[in-house]
């Protein structure tokens, strides 16, 4: 199955990241394709390759650089959302793409699902 | 990526759940159906929960320095998007009628509710 991902809480704060990216490495063990990751609301701020939590805990947005090279699944950052928080090509994490909701109309039309993670 | 001219068309519900101040959902949530509204999608839009007090007349945000957007959500079908609905028991249980909201909607018992969402094929809830 071809699943989208939609994260619209920010790290740390709330669950709603690591669950996704639980749920994206799980889906992907099992055969499925994670298509893309699309971010809204505070979830652009996962992005932010500014965040430097503390040694022993993970470094989410390193997480997601790494899961995107290794699976080769982008992970898009609404534009709007982006600019009112903050984010910019300045802080952008590898393999984080700053872009529109165009973007995400087509995410959310092509797969067989769109999975939505936050409040 | 697939360009703008090869998406297909599809059923897009659109489902506002919060209070329209207090956080940024329900507004950031109106400005992606706004913009999925150009890419031609039949999109609908279902109020359930505080999600109905989006709707609500004679709201004023001056007070909380803040841009009311009410008066948008009456000018969806602009955009050609038509399908407006609203949980009768969310109305009922905040003590709203039909009458209480800025724009003209379908009224509909949860069940029916249920059995919309059951025929689309991407629910984006906000």
């Amino acid at each position: 199955m071809n699943i989208g991902i939609l994260l619209k809480e920010g790290p740390y704060n709330h669950q709603a990241s690591d669950t996704a990216y639980n749920f994206a490495e799980a889906a992907i063990r099992r055969g499925h394709t994670i298509d893309a990751i699309f971010l809204y609301n505070d979830g652009v701020l996962n992005v932010s390759k500014l965040m430097d939590p503390p040694q022993d805990d993970r470094n989410i947005s390193t997480r997601w650089t790494a899961f995107s090279e290794k699976y080769g699944v982008k992970i898009y950052a609404c534009v709007v959302a982006s600019k009112r928080r903050s984010i910019n090509e300045d802080v952008l994490m590898e393999g984080g793409v700053i872009t529109g909701l165009g973007t995400f109309t087509d995410i959310a039309t092509r797969n067989d699902r769109l999975v939505t993670f936050g409040d | 990526m697939d360009s703008v001219q090869d998406i297909k068309i599809k059923k897009i519900m659109h489902v506002l759940r919060h209070a329209p101040h207090g956080t940024i959902y329900t507004y950031e949530g109106l400005e992606m159906i706004l913009i999925m509204a150009t890419y031609d999608q039949d999109i609908s839009v279902v109020f359930i929960g505080d999600g109905v007090y989006s709707l609500k007349k004679g709201q004023e945000t001056s007070s909380i320095g803040i841009k009311g957007f009410a008066r948008t959500f009456s000018a969806l079908d602009g955009y050609d998007v038509e399908k407006l609905y609203v949980d009768q028991l969310s109305l009922e249980e905040r003590g709203l009628t039909k009458d209480d909201l800025v724009v003209d909607v379908e009224v509909l018992s949860s069940e029916n509710i249920g059995m919309l969402m059951k025929e689309q094929d991407v629910i984006i809830q906000h």
